[in-house]
């Protein structure tokens, strides 16, 4: 696999949000405006390229039993210095986003990637990997974002352009679901028309 | 070192280590962020206070005290003073009956009760409906400014009081409402009652005797 | 009464799954058949009152020492041991009840639920220990009501014709938002 496919495979063929499905827990919870998906998803960019980097040093010295937990201690420190980092210079963001950053811990996007990839390849390569990864999971957030504050609220990364109300269903819980349906819907025919042309 | 079958000894020396680093690092950053998270939090909460309260000259977070409402929960409130004088008191109330828990609601008042400005510390409602009570989102928090809850019913029009009640958002209206409600009687049962124990003799003197 | 209150409004009012978003992975994952999603609530059921009881008191522990900024990181170390001696405990006391929790087991240091709700239980000044155990318990309730409504939604689902493109997970997700809407028939409650 050449640098560039390994970068740009996270973005739409292996997207982890649209296709992998993985990491649904952010994508549901904190995608009510298109500027919190974009903040979540750089985010757990930063953690996941991180983990990748150090996870692909590390792998070697570490016995195979105890790698799992050695791998957790590593991604809960960077969520840590991410919470401290976010609350000292972006407070509003990091309100907004709340229980969702501690929870990046558990996020399968991040340990998924460290196992699949970052345990059998270098830091280059691991790095390429998890800035991939994290821009496809932004490109989705951003998106779900983007659809549910048009559709909730009328405006978008805060700027209105309807007046009054959008329908309020979308910003709530159920428009979540329904909005990520559909957008995985999206990402499946596009990839199938995009990798039919390939074939 | 063998990865396959490592000894015990080696497990357990490599989960240190990482976990020493891993915590050392974490440390670290949190050494190098706590002052600006520490002034990050303190600038808020003066810019809060101040919100809610007519001009001042004190500190009213450095005297801030806390009262005592009939169900012993206890408040934090802050006095304002301008050139020696009581000009207002911000009390830090609550309600737990909100839609998405919890309220928190800066609640000021003139020395006579009349509300002057209310603003929300926490609050964890609906986006798009019941986080219209936060001034950022909706104006309509700002119908209690300038009001005395003695000739205003603080509860919303639905339960027979004079409170407009956000559209589709009456659980938050009645928590947030609830929550001045309960800042107005602390806040009246300390200036009534417990107040001449409380403060120093010079003001005592200038209270009006009713 | 206090804790009725906490019961009815973790499981209904506000559903893990379908009003706060966590165990979703699960929730798409292992909510195929009846069966599993009832052997998967109950693993979670098993490891979220004891990982809220442990987090309670290392959370107190914590403020003591004034190192809440180490919550994140001590909070997931107990969960990821706590399953594990949990599985290893089962083992050896009951292999029944092994025999139907234990593939979950693995699964659940993952799932966003136990740590959430953990942290959600120490973040609420007003409870003590009791009220964080009745939290955790009610939290798993709704997770598994939430889990085997939709299994059984599912199991149905698979006989449906749907769209080539809308197969799997996509109608899962549009599955979960009416079940969802359902759910908020259940606001204003208490």
């Amino acid at each position: 696999m050449s640098k560039f496919q390994i970068f740009s495979k996270g973005i739409l063929k292996e997207n982890p949000a649209l296709v992998l499905i993985l990491g649904m827990c952010p994508t549901l919870g904190v995608t009510t405006s298109a500027i919190n998906g974009l903040g979540m998803g750089v985010a757990t960019m930063f953690v996941v390229v991180l983990s990748n980097i150090i996870i692909s040093l590390i792998k070697n010295i570490i016995p195979n039993n105890v790698h799992i937990p050695a791998y957790i201690v590593v991604i809960a420190s960077l969520v840590t210095i991410l919470q401290l980092v976010m609350e000292a210079y972006v407070p509003a963001l990091y309100d907004s986003l709340g229980l969702f950053i501690p929870l990046i811990v558990v996020n399968c996007l991040v340990l998924g990637r460290a196992e699949a990839f970052a345990n059998k390849n270098n830091a280059i390569d691991s790095a390429l990997d998890g800035l991939g990864m994290g821009l496809g999971f932004t490109l989705a957030l951003t998106v779900l974002g983007a659809a549910r504050e048009m559709l909730g609220s009328g405006s978008i990364f805060g700027l209105k352009f309807i007046e009054g109300d959008g329908i309020i269903g979308f910003v709530l819980a159920p428009g979540a679901f329904l909005v990520l349906g559909l957008l995985i819907a999206g990402a499946n025919l596009l990839s199938k028309k995009i990798y039919k042309k390939e074939e | 070192m063998d990865k396959k079958n490592p000894t015990l000894l080696s497990m357990v020396l490599v989960l240190l280590g990482i976990a020493l680093v891993c915590s050392a690092g974490v440390a670290a950053v949190y050494n190098a962020t706590k002052p600006v998270i520490d002034t990050a939090r303190q600038t808020k909460k003066v810019k809060t206070v101040s919100k809610v309260l007519p001009q001042f000259d004190n500190s009213p977070i450095d005297e801030a005290f806390t009262i005592v409402s009939a169900d012993n929960d206890s408040l934090l409130c802050y006095p304002a003073k301008s050139n020696g004088e009581t000009v207002g008191y911000a009390v830090s109330s609550f309600s737990n009956k909100g839609y998405g828990g919890k309220i928190e609601v800066l609640v000021g008042f003139l020395p006579d009760g009349t509300i002057f400005n209310t603003e929300v510390v926490s609050l964890n409602e609906t986006p798009g409906l019941g986080d219209k009570s936060q001034k950022s989102k909706s104006n309509w928090a700002e119908q209690f400014n300038g009001k005395n809850p003695e000739s205003y019913k603080l509860a919303v029009k639905k339960d027979g009081g004079d409170v407009d009640a956000i559209t589709a958002a009456t659980i938050t209206s009645r928590a947030y409402t609830g929550a001045v409600e309960l800042a107005y009687k602390t806040f009246m049962g300390y200036i009534k009652g417990a107040k001449p124990e409380a403060v120093s003799g010079a003001t005592q003197q200038a209270e009006p005797q009713n | 009464m206090e804790y009725l209150l906490i019961i009815i409004s973790a499981i209904f009012v506000n559903n893990v799954v379908l009003a706060k978003f966590l165990g979703i992975c699960p929730f798409i994952g292992v909510s195929n058949k009846v069966k599993t999603a009832i052997g998967m609530s109950g693993a979670v059921a098993f490891v979220m009152v004891i990982a809220t009881l442990v987090t309670f008191y290392i959370q107190k522990l914590l403020d003591m020492y004034h190192i809440e900024f180490m919550q994140t990181i001590t909070f997931i170390l107990v969960i990821a041991s706590l399953v594990q001696m949990v599985e290893i405990v089962l083992k050896k006391v009951s292999p029944a009840l092994y025999q139907s929790l234990g593939i979950f087991l693995p699964l659940i240091t993952t799932n966003c639920t136990v740590l959430g709700v953990a942290i959600l239980a120490v973040s609420e000044p007003a409870y003590g220990a009791a009220e964080a155990a009745v939290f955790a318990l009610a939290n798993a309730l709704g997770y598994g009501l939430a889990l085997v409504i939709f299994a059984g939604l599912r199991e149905q689902l698979e006989l449906a014709e749907v769209p080539s493109a809308m197969k799997g997970v996509p109608i899962a997700f549009i599955t979960a938002g009416i079940l969802a809407l359902a759910f908020m028939g259940f606001s204003g409650l208490c």
